[in-house]
């Protein structure tokens, strides 16, 4: 696999070519600084302010969110970008999850946190390419069909086997030792409390954005949308389909892989009941929401999928409110905002204040 | 030069190329026929699409159908599609540059292949703009920028001019006669457009159900009397 090349500074650095007028390129300017400085700000919001403000339930909250928004990237990664349907997000997670806790169990000297991240990412992509090598001769329907069958297949077979929890063997587990053991692969002692840990989190899933959007713009995101459009185009441009599909299924899984040992590693640990194949769909349900030719909308849907229903029990509503909640959401978007809530919600804003604005001021 | 010999290919109960044999020696040439009579079919097994169940392609030396799909336009190989197909997600730059950055490993001249190939086909925008907020004119001529950029050797035009109004066309075939000597490839046009055809091409082809029915200097070929028949329709049939 060739690396990336993000050198092609051209996407990343608009309007050198002499095609802009003066005027014209200062306003360019503030608008290329403006999202660098929205994106900080909502950083360092999210890592200073927000833990200081809420309970140590709710920052435990947000770190799932955190985590599931590395999931709900990876499958705007693979549908919005490459056009590839991929139901088995969900299980790649749980995989993620096993080959952590069976790392941080042990197989001899324990790997110090991040090369443990980087190693569970490393096996979860592999087992996540295999399953994408159907999508080299399918497409639409019956990729999404074999992806859920092969979901459902290893959610049966973690029902089987378990979460490793010390036990003896290659897998790890005893019935025994269940409930004994702190299911929690080992954090550093710097992430021993749950704030440094939420920071942890969201400094990872930062660089993984980062990682996405960096392939958009690179070599890789462009054969992509020649791939995502048409095939033969693709083709006829010198595009190795097979080798960038592979790559995105590797990529996606290597995100859903860092996601599954984030989970591990937070309080709460792993249950075998938490991944069920039916997930896959409603992670697809929020994806479409919170807009999946936007990487705005894997974090909205990160919110959908784990805030949205302590929100609601929090109300003393009851979150199954939320499938139904998502079934009209995803009809909604699907009618009247295809680009999702991550570009709607800011339009709609800007179209409010416009308003607002015209309202207030007296006509001429 | 390309030579095409004895190319078959079946779909089932169908031959839409059958036992074919064109030799398109430099320059550009045309490829026309009604519709249904194989041109792009021809098209898409030089591309690598489609299989033909015999037959062989030989071009600057190279035996084209043994490479695979998507290193013949490494190779030199470039096209353009019946419908358009310039990507819209991507930028004008974006578009050119992917071909070139799957064509070519020259990196450091990859900006100016790809702003001279834009200026080349005569594009008057803002290389930055995403390619699906164009109208169809320009995306025609994005796609033919793709397909001259960096070291093309055979250039396959599939109806570039279709659905163009007649100033457009005319643009469209002032450029196509420049590809040859100033890109170096050698271009096969394939179009309905006869006086687009007559405007660009030195030799012609005809294909008819499959067959080759003439082949040769353009003006000769169009007066041809089974040409007239089978295409452009004779006095006798109306």
């Amino acid at each position: 696999m060739s690396a990336p090349d993000v050198e092609l500074g051209a996407s990343a650095e608009p309007r050198r070519g002499g095609f802009a007028l003066a005027g014209d390129l200062v306003g360019v300017d503030r608008a290329r600084l403006r999202r660098p400085a929205v994106i900080l700000a909502l950083l360092l919001f999210a890592l200073l302010i927000l833990p200081a403000l809420l309970s140590t339930f709710w920052v435990q909250i947000l770190t799932s969110v955190a985590i599931y928004s590395i999931v709900t990237l990876s499958l705007s990664l693979l549908m919005g970008r490459v056009g590839l349907v991929s139901l088995c997000q969900i299980a790649l997670l749980a995989v993620g999850g096993w080959v952590a806790l069976r790392l941080g169990f042990g197989f001899g000297p324990a790997l110090p946190f991040p090369l443990l991240l980087l190693v569970t990412a490393l096996v979860t992509a592999v087992i996540g390419t295999l399953i994408g090598l159907p999508a080299l001769r399918l497409s639409g329907l019956y990729l999404a069909l074999i992806t859920l069958m092969a979901a459902a297949a290893i959610s049966q077979i973690l029902q089987a086997v378990n979460f490793p929890n010390g036990g003896p063997g290659f897998l790890g587990y005893s019935p025994s030792a269940a409930g004994s053991v702190a299911a929690a692969v080992q954090r550093p002692a710097l992430l021993a409390s749950d704030t440094a840990y939420f920071r942890a989190v969201v400094v990872v899933a930062g660089l993984m954005f980062l990682v996405a959007v960096l392939h958009v713009r690179s070599k890789a995101g462009r054969a992509w949308a020649a791939i995502r459009q048409s095939e033969p185009a693709a083709i006829a441009a010198g595009v190795n389909v097979t080798l960038y599909k592979l790559w995105a299924f590797a990529l996606a899984s290597f995100m859903t892989g860092v996601a599954g040992c984030l989970l591990a590693a937070s309080a709460g640990g792993l249950t075998t009941y938490a991944f069920p194949a039916q997930d896959s769909i409603t992670i697809l349900a929020v994806v479409l929401m919170g807009g999946i030719y936007n990487f705005w909308g894997a974090i909205v849907a990160g919110v959908l999928l784990k805030l949205m229903p302590e929100l609601l029990k929090s109300w003393g509503l009851p979150p199954d409110v939320l499938t139904i909640l998502f079934g009209i959401g995803v009809l909604q978007a699907m009618l009247t905002a295809p680009q999702g809530l991550a570009v709607q919600v800011p339009k709609d804003l800007a179209a409010l204040g416009r308003a607002l604005s015209r309202r207030t001021r007296p006509a001429p | 030069m390309m030579e095409i010999s004895g190319l078959t290919v079946r779909f089932g109960g169908v031959t839409p190329l059958d036992n074919v044999s064109i030799q398109f020696p430099t320059g550009t040439c045309g490829l026309i026929g009604p519709n249904g009579a194989g041109k792009t079919t021809l098209f898409n097994v030089l591309s690598g699409f489609v299989q033909p169940v015999t037959g062989s392609v030989r071009a600057f030396g190279t035996d084209l159908l043994s490479l695979p799909n998507y290193r013949r336009a490494r190779w030199g190989l470039r096209r353009t599609f019946q419908t358009e197909q310039a990507i819209e997600a991507l930028s004008v730059f974006d578009n050119v540059a992917m071909v070139h950055e799957h064509c070519s490993s020259d990196r450091a001249g990859r900006r100016a292949a790809v702003l001279d190939a834009i200026a080349f086909v005569g594009l008057e925008v803002d290389p930055q703009v995403k390619v699906g907020t164009l109208g169809a004119r320009d995306r025609r001529l994005v796609e033919i920028a793709r397909a001259v950029v960096g070291e093309p050797r055979v250039i396959l035009l599939d109806e570039p001019a279709a659905g163009l109004p007649d100033e457009e066309t005319l643009h469209l075939s002032r450029m196509i006669q420049r590809i040859p000597e100033q890109r170096g490839a050698l271009v096969i046009l394939v179009d309905h457009d006869m006086s687009l055809v007559s405007a660009c091409c030195q030799l012609v082809a005809v294909l008819d159900f499959g067959k080759l029915i003439a082949s040769g200097a353009t003006a000769g070929v169009l007066r041809d009397e089974h040409v007239m028949r089978a295409y452009l329709g004779t006095e006798e049939q109306v």
